[in-house]
């Protein structure tokens, strides 16, 4: 459930989405991308309403528990959703070094880490090169130096004119982004950049943050 | 819809289906030697003769029914149903996709099952052998299109495998395989005629019976194919592009 959330996500720019498990952020990306039922409210994605088809072609999504067919090859996976897209063939090749598994494309889906899965659901989302990425929760079980790599990707992307939505709940990945986003119970409890958090909440830790903004918020109800 | 994203998806439900052996050859091997089983079961080969259209026409019907609403609900449970829901697919590409996949299957398994008749089990029909391969087919197709149908009322593999004896038995019991049609009680055949099946097992008689393919043939065979149609388009119907 989500309650009154107005806010806009900027273009061209990396916008974190941070919050606990259970505080509808995957929910929130569900509606963006138009495969949950929104019983209220209006979500507007470039320009048009969420799920209208045209847009089909200009979201990348890549889902938290990553959605592959484990029967098929990580090359195979891509072939299938490139066709889908009408994305060009060497974009498979392209998004395969983007993610970090080249050396892994001829593996079956079921035979992948949990990390490399996580990648080969990335790989899918970047496919036909879209305007904009929802990504829940991209970097998780992955080790630092896989996170600083997809983190640098993102900021490359973001200068390329990508808009990307990035969920997460570790609090460190917050300081990567311009612009946050914090929900909690279905509220925003903040929406500013992450020099803006730290400033209001009087701390340069955004963990801490994080914390005193749920205490200013108990203690205001 | 869109014929590339079709054939895409066709391809891929067939690579998925390179990469498992066991179930390939379960598919195939499996309609023939139940049939090979029964053969040597009865021991006579004119009553074995009666017998032979009607597994021609059940067999692919019930194993591709089962192959398909499993594999859709795989597609369901994996995520990658919700993936494709966001990506410019028409909900015919997929389930059309699987149509063809699955089609194919079927011709695989029916060829088989029917050289291995007409040789090894002596099966001699009076009638030509096209218009049981066509009957034969077009019922595995009408047993896909069912399959993509249900899964949409299974949450879980156990419930998709129930389907079957619901779906299936009724349909086998109602048309005319233990009695005949006519001789059922006026209610029972009143729902063997609204039963897709029902006339594709009088098509695979009357074709096995021989001399011309009469018109009620013809009628029998645009029923089921009308059939297969109606459960793709209930399938596309049932399948939402937003879930909760």
């Amino acid at each position: 459930m989500l309650h009154g959330l107005t806010f806009t996500v900027p273009r061209g720019q990396v916008t974190g989405l941070l919050g606990p498990s259970g505080c509808g952020k995957t929910t929130l990306m569900r509606a963006i991308v138009g495969v949950q039922v929104v019983t209220g409210g209006e979500v507007t994605v470039l320009g048009e309403a969420a799920g209208s088809a045209g847009l089909r072609r200009s979201i990348g999504y890549s889902t938290q528990s990553p959605a592959i067919y484990r029967d098929l090859t990580v090359r195979e996976n891509l072939r299938y959703f490139a066709a889908v897209l009408g994305a060009p063939k060497d974009d498979v090749e392209r998004v395969l070094a983007e993610v970090g598994l080249a050396d892994a494309g001829h593996q079956l889906g079921g035979t992948l880490s949990g990390g490399q899965l996580g990648r080969a659901g990335l790989a899918v989302a970047l496919l036909g090169s879209p305007e904009l990425l929802i990504l829940d929760e991209p970097t998780v079980g992955l080790d630092p130096v896989l996170r600083q790599e997809l983190w640098a990707l993102f900021h490359r992307l973001a200068e390329a004119g990508v808009t990307l939505l990035v969920s997460s709940h570790v609090m460190d990945e917050a300081a990567r982004c311009q612009r946050l986003i914090v929900l909690r119970q279905g509220e925003i409890l903040a929406d500013g950049t992450p020099d803006g958090l730290r400033e209001r909440t009087r701390t340069t830790d955004l963990e801490e943050a994080f914390l005193r903004l749920i205490e200013e918020r108990t203690a205001a109800a | 819809m869109n014929a590339a994203i079709t054939i895409a998806t066709a391809r891929r439900i067939m690579t998925q289906l390179r990469h498992d052996h066991r179930t390939v050859a379960l598919m195939v091997f499996v309609p023939t030697l139940v049939m090979i089983l029964l053969y040597y079961v009865i021991g006579d080969e004119r009553a074995f003769a009666h017998w032979t259209p009607i597994l021609l026409c059940v067999f692919p019907f019930l194993t591709m029914f089962l192959v398909t609403s499993i594999a859709t609900l795989r597609e369901r449970s994996s995520g990658t149903l919700e993936r494709l829901m966001a990506m410019p697919l028409g909900k015919l590409d997929l389930l059309l996709g699987y149509g063809i996949a699955f089609s194919l299957l079927a011709c695989v398994q029916v060829v088989l099952a029917l050289v291995v008749s007409l040789t090894w089990l002596g099966y001699d029909p009076a009638g030509k052998v096209w218009p049981l391969v066509l009957v034969a087919l077009l019922n595995a197709v009408l047993g896909t299109a069912l399959g993509l149908l249900c899964s949409a009322f299974a949450r879980t593999e156990f419930q998709a495998v129930q389907f079957m004896p619901v779906v299936m038995l009724p349909q086998a019991f109602l048309g005319g395989i233990l009695v005949p049609r006519d001789q059922m009680a006026t209610v029972l055949q009143w729902v063997s005629d609204v039963l897709p099946m029902s006339y594709a097992i009088d098509a695979m008689r009357g074709a096995a019976a021989g001399g011309e393919l009469s018109g009620e043939f013809w009628r029998d065979v645009l029923i089921v194919a009308g059939s297969t149609v109606l459960a793709l388009v209930l399938g596309a119907a049932t399948l939402p592009r937003r879930t909760r």
